[in-house]
């Protein structure tokens, strides 16, 4: 029930609502909780309401941090970085 | 450019955690993941197969469906049968029974129950049809009560008196207390809930480490998030530490969604809830104030009677949902009790353990 997906933010329109593209179906999501969103964002749907706007950065460093953790996992027997 | 969901399906990445955690894990360990939907995508990707042989992956009390009470499903049924009432739900509830019936059973034999995809539907049906009384079924944890706080903010700011909300809404921490002070299962870490905690944030689990002496990782849903959790787990039990750890910074932070959580307090307050399989745990429900009376269902339907409550016999989903039996121990698993033919909720709902094991997993190697 807790299903969350992310969806760029298309167009802010009146009222706290905006419309956001998630894999190319683009719904109103209610903006009152993260009232920062703008366009081009991504944001976390659920329900039909934004609950956060993703960090693209922390995001890439997740990324790059589990590229290092499997070349780690690629020592000799002992050696973790 | 960066989408959040491919990039963290990389069968290679994963690959090389899963070298990782090879390499790291000395001990057996069991770690509980409490969120449905967590149990859903862990089962679906195979991970419980997936990591080494000495780590337990089981599944908690994660589904709110499925922690929904026979007695509050009752009511609700009791609900939607008085005069013109229309009763709204998110889809996940619908087919869940109670005593006696479900909502399907009921919509199929006349009451006007419709799914809705957002709370704002549900407001806009109420305005749309002001001589119905809409009622809302809010079940849900964290992450959903926003939403359903909002739709009662909503309502009154718009003058729409027909519509109310039956809260049978759950925090997750306190069962997640409770869980340990039964002391039925031994857990060596918790995977937390990654979008109850966009809305509450990682403070709120500062306690189990603190009192209870076991690690935390907050993750994300897709299969390297979740191996990266497990690996955060296994690194602090072979270190020797207990802390709370955040494995999903692009979602989640120490203090979550501030909105949301006023949002939430601004119209509900704790109270008691009954969790299927655990029974009444203090704090762990969410009442609306008296400020928002006239949104109250429990208050404007409070004289409905509601016939006794009966479990339903044979069924163990208060076993599964303690983590206390893996869901083929039941006797009715893939028997009785079938996706198609459901006895419990958690065979029902589509975040179930008992569905999500039996669509995707294959017999553990240990019992539980």
């Amino acid at each position: 029930m807790c299903l969350g997906v992310p969806g760029k933010v298309i167009a802010v329109k009146d009222d706290w609502i905006a419309e956001v593209d998630i894999s190319g179906v683009v719904i109103d999501v209610g903006l009152q909780f993260t009232p920062e969103a703008k366009v081009g964002d991504y944001v976390l749907v659920h329900t039909g309401y934004a609950m956060h706007v993703m960090d693209e950065a922390e995001a890439m460093e997740t990324l790059k941090l589990l590229e290092e953790m499997g070349a780690a996992a690629e020592l000799p027997d002992g050696q973790i970085s | 450019m960066v989408k959040y969901l491919s990039e963290f399906r990389n069968p290679e990445l994963a690959a090389g955690i899963l070298r990782r955690l090879e390499k790291v894990s000395t001990r057996p360990v069991s770690f509980m993941e409490v969120c449905g939907t967590h149990t859903v995508s862990i089962s679906k990707n195979g991970l419980r197969q997936a990591v080494p042989d000495n780590i337990r992956l089981l599944s908690g009390p994660g589904c709110p469906v499925c922690v929904t009470a026979n007695a509050d499903i009752d009511r609700m049924i009791a609900i939607a049968a008085q005069p013109d009432v229309i009763l709204t739900t998110f889809g996940d509830m619908i087919k869940v029974p109670g005593s006696y019936s479900s909502l399907a059973k009921e919509k199929a034999a006349g009451s006007d129950i419709r799914i809705v995809y957002s709370t704002r539907d549900a407001v806009k049906l109420a305005q749309d049809n002001p001589d119905k009384r809409v009622v809302f079924y809010g079940v849900g944890f964290e992450t959903t009560t926003p939403t359903v706080a909002m739709s009662i903010l909503d309502a009154r700011q718009k003058n729409v008196a027909n519509y109310s909300v039956l809260s049978v809404h759950k925090v997750v921490p306190p069962a997640m207390k409770a869980l340990l002070d039964l002391g039925e299962v031994t857990l060596d870490g918790f995977i937390c809930p990654g979008h109850v905690s966009v809305v509450i944030g990682t403070r709120p689990y500062e306690f189990i480490p603190k009192d209870y002496g076991i690690p935390c990782v907050v993750t994300g849903f897709e299969p390297l998030d979740i191996l990266e959790g497990v690996l955060m787990l296994v690194e602090q039990v072979e270190r020797g530490e207990a802390k709370v750890e955040n494995a999903y910074k692009r979602l989640v932070t120490t203090d979550g969604n501030k909105i949301a959580m006023e949002t939430i307090h601004r119209v509900f307050e704790p109270g008691d809830a009954d969790w299927r399989g655990i029974g009444v745990i203090p704090g762990s429900g969410l009442n609306i104030r008296q400020e928002f009376a006239d949104f109250d269902a429990a208050r404007l339907f409070a004289g409905v009677e509601v016939p006794p409550v009966k479990e339903h016999k044979g069924c163990r989903c208060g076993e599964v949902l303690r983590g206390v039996i893996y869901p083929y121990d039941c006797g009715l698993f893939g028997k009785a009790c079938v996706p198609e033919h459901p006895i419990g909720p958690c065979m029902v709902s589509g975040e179930g353990s008992c569905a999500a094991y039996y669509r995707y997993d294959e017999k553990p190697r240990t019992g539980a």
